[in-house]
């Protein structure tokens, strides 16, 4: 087998370029590279950035998120919870729609990838968990029924991809791949989805093929090849932008936008990333791991509000961000539901007065503490940690950076190993009840496992709770703006930015940026 | 000399089972892998849940027993990243390495050669002065450095030669190679330059310090009183005595140059097995870990091996001394 | 002043005074080094003092003023508003302290053991010479970075930022002894069997006494070469390492790790951040190597 390669690739584009130019072709190969691979092509069994990005390309979903955030059909043409049961969500399917191997799409695959997605080795199961049981109600109307009323269970389902049964089954990939079982299976380098592009040929971590699926059920996209190349080093992935070996870069470092904005030949989009990056602290415990005081500083409100009137955010965004950051005061992006401007609104730093407020909590002489912060995770988050090290320097907290592979950062909150670190959260269903599960309720069971700043307060964790089964949106709505104030009021976090995404492609080649960094090669368009 | 090598494959057995251990002990120190298993969502319970099945949670001597049998048996387990059989994943990067670490190594040893004959028969020109100062720029700089210097150079500014990649590849049977296709040879160049500029420098000094040893030899000396020319003294007789230490350095510097590979592989995004475990570190991919360090530890025992035998059977003297050092 | 007299006509200095390569890099090595000892005086700013930094500095090209706070820097600023003079020179430090403290932790362990291997012989000398096969062949960076690696298990959490630039030196300099311990050891076998050696055991003088007064003499030289260009292999390998992710925090950072930051930067435009550090280290490194290469030939009397 021979490999298509990139370098007599970018001969052939020069050539497809120029006939496109004249306005005769139709057939365009895109050479897309990113920091990382597609873990697998198992569909349920990673559920990870880069890996639904690709499998968007092969299988497809029920329902899919807009640029705007808002859910739009793709394999369900309607979905409505039953009028005479609100425990039962009920989905209609769209037909004539085929699988790349030929056999039709049914209601009893979405009932059977249901199922699959919900097995113990699923990476999904937890968006699925209030699902009892789903059956065909007909061949094209699925019946799910929940534990309780689930008003946002469709919000889950924008990484849900429908697989074929019978292929399934014929293949002996019911079930996910198990990790622990030790083998391979059929499923992760072979696919069989619904969606616009067939798999061509695949070697993990170096290169992907597709082609455009001829039978798809939509338009048909310009893009009809696609030459996927992970490239992890961010100087190298720009060079080959630069040199013509690749036509879109999705990971544009952001100190590289300006300067290839300015270069001839290269486009840079931007957009709103649905992710915040934002500071945490212990201020639940009664001592801290890593302080040269005794007692637990974070626990006084006045150190809390001395923290936040150093952090110069405007100064992160201009010098740390190259402006590639919208910053903010409350940690979710504008386009999730619970999002509030006043909320969000921030001032400037205030030195003296946080000098002030360290006094009068009685740290006048400051302390020490460490920062734990990743370095391979966020947009420039090592950078940011140390610009904050110096901020908080002036306010006498002496902050010790620790940054590391998000390995070794993630364990630490997880585990609350860590006193004081940076965290970035995005929210998959735009709304804010993902933040306040997570992050905000004490760790109860399922909800509170990423709470590193061991924040309880037993009200908030009620109205969480009544948030899961509210059936009245604007009730639900008040609730939420209840938790958030309650949030902001008692300084749970200490929110930097929202992040913003840069595309780079050679010019002529036409993306948007995609909110939860999963752009679709069948929106590309070519001048 | 059968007492002798089944000596020598023990010690080597032992070396790998040191290196599989010393290596097991590490993981637990390069972070979670169930970080990057399982998504955001994932409750602790789950995780924990995971973690015991995968037998994470078993104490290292456990873990490390149950690798040791199943590598034994052939079967290094399946990758945490990739989810792929991690030997048949070394095994496809395996010719991506192995082509650039000959390649940069037959370079380097061509050059290194040359140079070094030159610099030693031409002490004080100022050519040899600059050839020796500009080569050390080769040991002054780091790799990446280097790697990257290169690429904004030939690929950016010149466009000259690719970026990143292995260009077009040709199977054959199961190895994969670059050097049947045009493409492959353009990307194999800057990589090779990279990963084989510390090794040159290295080889050109030994061959300067030999030459120039041997050059003051007695049986050149004889030999030049024989009326012999100087090109059949320097080339018959000084490079030929050179090269016997030359070539056994750089046959055991094969397999640094497969372990510096990995910072060369990382910059060109050169699809060997130096990139796939760096890749591997960052995500705690312990099974493809695993597996790379104890084919590095093979392949050097192996080496170490070659070279001492031959050693054994070229040089009779060496026989006892040998022999002493090993009992 | 008899004693200057002699060491300036000695056939080493003399061998000096007549290289201008080996003039030249000596004083760009010592000039380096001085800067860098006293950095804390030269500097016009102290990069490790994190409340001293604005933010809005941060890069700002060389030798002209900040848009925003009109201050000027001479070689420019970094991303984070530090100037690049005084970083290059803090760094210079860190990076001279990791490499003399890397070589002089090798030297004395492959001192220390080639003298025992060479002493003692037998079993001794298999078992130490076999595990110096397994480490000469095995890379050092892997090496180092297994010693990292294992090294942050056991340091408690609070404590790592602090020592890991003593990680960073044992890890240098463990993959490092071996090539001090051979030369060491040959030449203590070759003074072992000398009869002035023999006549001192004979008249009971202490093992070390002879070790020290007679063996270690002789092996000065050539441990001297190692020593010059093993510094700057640990000054690169540092580098190397920080590449990988392993080194000092970025709160305080090495000429290494100042380049790998930098590196960031060689598309965006500010090509200070990179070159100047490059420059610096590439300075530092090739003067050593060329002072090793001209004394590795000056010490051999062959040679002259």
């Amino acid at each position: 087998m021979t490999v298509a390669s990139t370098w007599t690739g970018r001969m052939l584009l020069a050539s497809t370029a120029l006939v496109l130019a004249m306005g005769t072709a139709s057939a365009e190969t895109l050479r897309w590279a990113r920091v990382g691979d597609a873990l697998t092509l198992d569909p349920h069994s990673q559920n990870e950035g880069p890996t639904s990005t690709m499998l968007h390309h092969i299988y497809e979903t029920l329902v899919d998120r807009a640029l705007d955030g808002g859910l739009t059909p793709r394999l369900a043409t309607d979905w409505y919870i039953d009028p005479e049961d609100p425990t039962v969500w009920v989905f209609e399917l769209r037909e004539g729609v085929t699988f790349h191997d030929g056999s039709a799409f049914t209601a009893d695959d979405v009932v059977f990838s249901l199922e699959r997605v919900r097995a113990e080795a699923s990476d999904f199961k937890a968006l699925h968990a209030s699902v009892v049981s789903a059956e065909a109600a007909d061949d094209f109307t699925v019946r799910v029924q929940m534990e309780g009323p689930t008003p946002l269970y469709p919000q889950n389902l924008t990484n849900f991809f429908i697989m074929d049964r019978d292929w399934a089954v014929a293949n002996e990939v019911e079930l996910p791949q198990d990790y622990a079982a030790g083998e391979e299976t059929f499923a992760v380098r072979n696919t069989n989805g619904t969606g616009p592009y067939t798999l061509v040929s695949r070697d993990p971590e170096v290169l992907t093929e597709l082609a455009v699926n001829e039978s798809h059920w939509d338009a048909a996209p310009e893009v009809t090849e696609i030459i996927y190349t992970p490239i992890s080093e961010a100087a190298t992935r720009i060079a080959a932008l630069l040199s013509g070996e690749v036509d879109f870069v999705q990971d544009v470092p952001v100190q590289d936008i300006a300067r290839l904005e300015q270069t001839d030949g290269i486009t840079v989009t931007t957009g709103a990333e649905n992710r915040t990056i934002f500071f945490a602290y212990d201020m639940g415990s009664e001592d801290l791991i890593s302080a040269s005081v005794d007692g637990n500083p974070f626990a006084d409100p006045l150190v809390r509000e001395a923290m936040h009137l150093s952090l110069d955010r405007d100064a992160i965004q201009q010098v740390v961000m190259r402006g590639q950051s919208v910053p903010g005061a409350q940690n979710v992006a504008p386009f999730v539901n619970g999002w509030d401007a006043a909320l969000d609104a921030y001032g400037p730093p205030d030195i003296p007065r946080a000098q002030a407020l360290m006094a009068e909590a009685g740290y006048g002489d400051g302390f020490s503490v460490d920062l734990n912060c990743p370095n391979d995770r966020y947009l420039n988050d090592e950078a940011i940690c140390q610009a904050f090290v110096g901020m908080l320097a002036q306010i006498g907290i002496d902050a010790n950076l620790v940054s590391q592979s998000r390995s070794l950062h993630f364990p630490l909150i997880q585990n609350r190993e860590t006193d004081f670190y940076l965290l970035g959260w995005g929210v998959p269903p735009f709304d804010s009840q993902y933040v306040f599960d997570f992050l905000v309720h004490s760790e109860v069971e399922a909800r509170g496992g990423w709470n590193g700043s061991r924040y309880s307060n037993p009200a908030v964790d009620e109205m969480i709770q009544s948030l899961a089964t509210e059936t009245d949106l604007d009730l639900r709505d008040q609730t939420i703006a209840d938790i958030w104030q309650q949030v902001q009021d008692d300084r749970v976090f200490l929110m930097v930015h929202n992040q913003l995404l840069a595309y780079a492609t050679r010019e002529g080649a036409n993306i948007e940026v995609h909110p939860e960094n999963q752009p679709r090669m069948t929106t590309m368009t070519f001048d | 000399m059968l007492a002798y090598i089944l000596r020598r494959l023990v010690q080597a057995a032992a070396v790998m089972l040191a290196v599989a251990l010393v290596s097991f002990m590490l993981f637990r120190f390069v972070g979670d892998p169930l970080v990057n298993m399982v998504g955001q969502e994932t409750s602790l319970e789950d995780i924990a849940e995971l973690r015991d099945r995968l037998g994470l949670n078993d104490p290292i001597f456990v873990q490390f027993a149950d690798f040791v049998w199943r590598a034994l048996q052939g079967d290094f387990g399946i990758s945490y990243r990739l989810q792929l059989p991690v030997s048949e994943l070394i095994l496809s990067r395996l010719p991506a390495t192995l082509e650039l670490a000959l390649i940069s190594g037959a370079l380097a040893f061509v050059f290194g050669v040359g140079f070094g004959v030159y610099t030693a028969l031409n002490r004080r020109g100022w050519v040899s002065n600059t050839i020796m100062t500009v080569s050390l720029i080769g040991v002054s700089l780091p790799t990446f450095l280097i790697g990257v210097l290169l690429i904004w150079v030939f690929a950016v500014e010149l466009q000259w030669l690719p970026s990143f990649g292995r260009g077009d590849v040709v199977d054959l049977g199961w190895w994969s190679t670059g050097l049947l296709s045009t493409s492959g040879r353009a990307s194999l160049i800057l990589p090779a330059i990279t990963l084989g500029l510390y090794q040159m420098t290295l080889i050109m000094r030994l061959v300067r310090a030999q030459m120039l040893e041997v050059l003051r030899a007695d049986f050149i000396k004889f030999a030049k009183a024989r009326g012999l020319t100087n090109r059949a003294i320097n080339f018959g007789h000084a490079l030929k005595n050179t090269l016997v230490p030359v070539i056994t350095i750089t046959g055991l510097q094969l397999g640094s140059i497969i372990a510096f590979a990995i910072i060369t592989e990382t910059v060109f995004q050169w699809p060997g097995v130096g990139a796939l475990f760096i890749n591997s570190v960052q995500t705690v991919d312990v099974p493809v870990m695993a597996a790379y360090l104890v084919l590095i530890a093979l392949v050097f025992v192996v080496i170490n091996l070659i070279v001492d035998l031959l050693y054994y059977v070229v040089d009779p003297r060496l026989r006892v001394d040998r022999a002493a050092a090993a009992s | 002043m008899d004693r200057l007299a002699r060491i300036w006509d000695s056939d080493v200095a003399w061998s000096f005074r007549h290289s201008p390569i080996a003039i030249v890099a000596a004083v760009v090595a010592l000039g380096t080094i001085f800067a860098a000892v006293f950095a804390p005086w030269l500097a016009p700013y102290n990069p490790f003092d994190p409340a001293s930094l604005n933010l809005m500095n941060g890069f700002t090209p060389p030798g002209t003023p900040n848009a925003v706070t009109g201050q000027a820097f001479v070689l420019g600023t970094d991303h984070q508003g530090r100037d690049i003079l005084s970083t290059i020179l803090y760094g210079a430090r860190i990076s001279l302290f990791v490499g003399f403290a890397a070589v002089i932790f090798a030297m004395v362990l492959g001192i220390a053991l080639g003298l025992l291997a060479g002493w003692r012989g037998g079993w001794v000398d298999s078992l130490l010479m076999r595990i110096a096969d397994v480490q000469l062949s095995f890379p050092s960076i892997l090496i180092a970075l297994l010693i990292f690696g294992v090294a942050r298990g056991f340091i408690p959490a609070g404590m790592r930022e602090q020592v890991a630039i003593w990680v960073l030196i044992v890890s240098i300099g463990l993959s490092d002894w071996v090539q001090y311990a051979r030369v060491v050891r040959g030449a203590t076998m070759v003074e072992k069997g000398r009869e002035y050696v023999q006549a001192a055991r004979v008249i009971g003088v202490h093992p070390v006494r002879i070790v020290l007064r007679h063996i270690l003499p002789n092996v000065i030289g050539p441990v001297l070469v190692i020593a010059t260009i093993g510094l700057a292999l640990a000054i690169i390998a540092e580098a190397t390492l920080s590449f990988l992710g392993v080194g000092v925090p970025p709160t305080q950072p090495s000429l290494g790790t100042l380049i790998r930051i930098g590196q960031q930067f060689l598309f965006s435009g500010e090509w200070w951040i990179l070159v100047f550090p490059s420059v610096a280290l590439l300075a530092l490194a090739l003067s050593v190597n060329l002072l090793g290469d001209w004394l590795r030939d000056a010490l051999n009397p062959r040679l002259r």
